[in-house]
């Protein structure tokens, strides 16, 4: 339970992050976010989330990113595409800084003057896994039936058109 | 943990999901939009996982599992949209499909 450490972890994640949506080859940007991610794991674990923490490495940082890097896998990096996506950045960039600058100042100045009152104390699994079967079953219940429409999509999305339609 | 830390968290998860919304709003491929969107969907899950510290409350993990849920279902389907989006135009610039077909 060190929020220093929580902190220190947090701040690495936001300086990964930053680098990993800048780069212009596929697979740096990958792995920026792969330290993202653990730096995010460390940030849990210190604010007493341990169970948060495993669930962030193995789904996240495990199932995810695989995801991404079979893609990444029929992608051709050339070092044409690179150039072409460094020129693409360098002129994109200063609006949407603008924008996101207006979307954090809200909170940023919102928070500061916060007083806020509580009793940290760690959380365990068990007590994440009473509520998530009890009081909110129904929103466990939601989350499956989004998967079972993210995956009918993927299905239908992904279909070759060569073969002969069938079913829709 | 003190309010102040709270706070300082706050103010990072904020950041992370302005970062987010940055990527997606200066890219143009479309992989590197996906990455951006996995980046500021973690924004909320740190407010949450922080929130629910503070508090004591297994709510914050709750709601993190949920998150979590909706990042998995949502680079699954844009994946595959990336994918069909390669195999209909040979580019991966997002803008390449910017008109309907009825």
């Amino acid at each position: 339970m060190s929020s220093l450490l929580a902190i220190y972890a947090g701040a690495f994640a936001l300086i990964s992050a930053a680098l990993s949506v800048t780069r212009p080859n596929a697979v740096h940007s990958l792995l920026y976010l792969v330290v993202t991610l653990l730096a995010l794991a460390v940030c849990f674990f210190a604010l007493g989330a341990a169970f948060a923490a495993v669930l962030l490495i193995m789904i996240y940082a495990g199932a995810i990113v695989v995801l991404f890097v079979f893609v990444v896998m029929t992608l051709p990096i050339s070092p044409e595409a690179i150039t072409r996506e460094r020129a693409l950045l360098r002129r994109a960039w200063p609006l949407p800084v603008l924008m996101s600058v207006l979307i954090v100042a809200p909170f940023v100045f919102g928070e500061i003057g916060l007083k806020a009152t509580g009793q940290p104390a760690p959380v365990s699994a068990q007590e994440v896994g009473k509520l998530l079967f009890g009081p909110w079953a129904l929103a466990v219940e939601l989350a499956s039936l989004l998967l079972l429409a993210g995956l009918i999509g993927v299905r239908h999305i992904g279909r070759s058109d060569r073969s002969p339609r069938s079913g829709s | 943990m003190t309010g102040s830390d709270l706070i300082g968290i706050m103010i990072l998860a904020a950041g992370l999901f302005a970062i987010g919304v940055f990527g997606v709003l200066a890219r143009r491929g479309m992989l590197f939009q996906l990455v951006a969107l996995e980046v500021a969907l973690s924004g909320p899950a740190l407010g949450f996982i922080a929130a629910g510290a503070y508090h004591a409350d297994p709510e914050g993990q709750g709601m993190f599992i949920l998150v979590l849920t909706l990042a998995a279902t949502e680079v699954a389907v844009g994946l595959a949209l990336f994918l069909r989006l390669r195999r209909l135009t040979g580019t991966d610039d997002s803008d390449a499909i910017s008109g309907l077909k009825g």
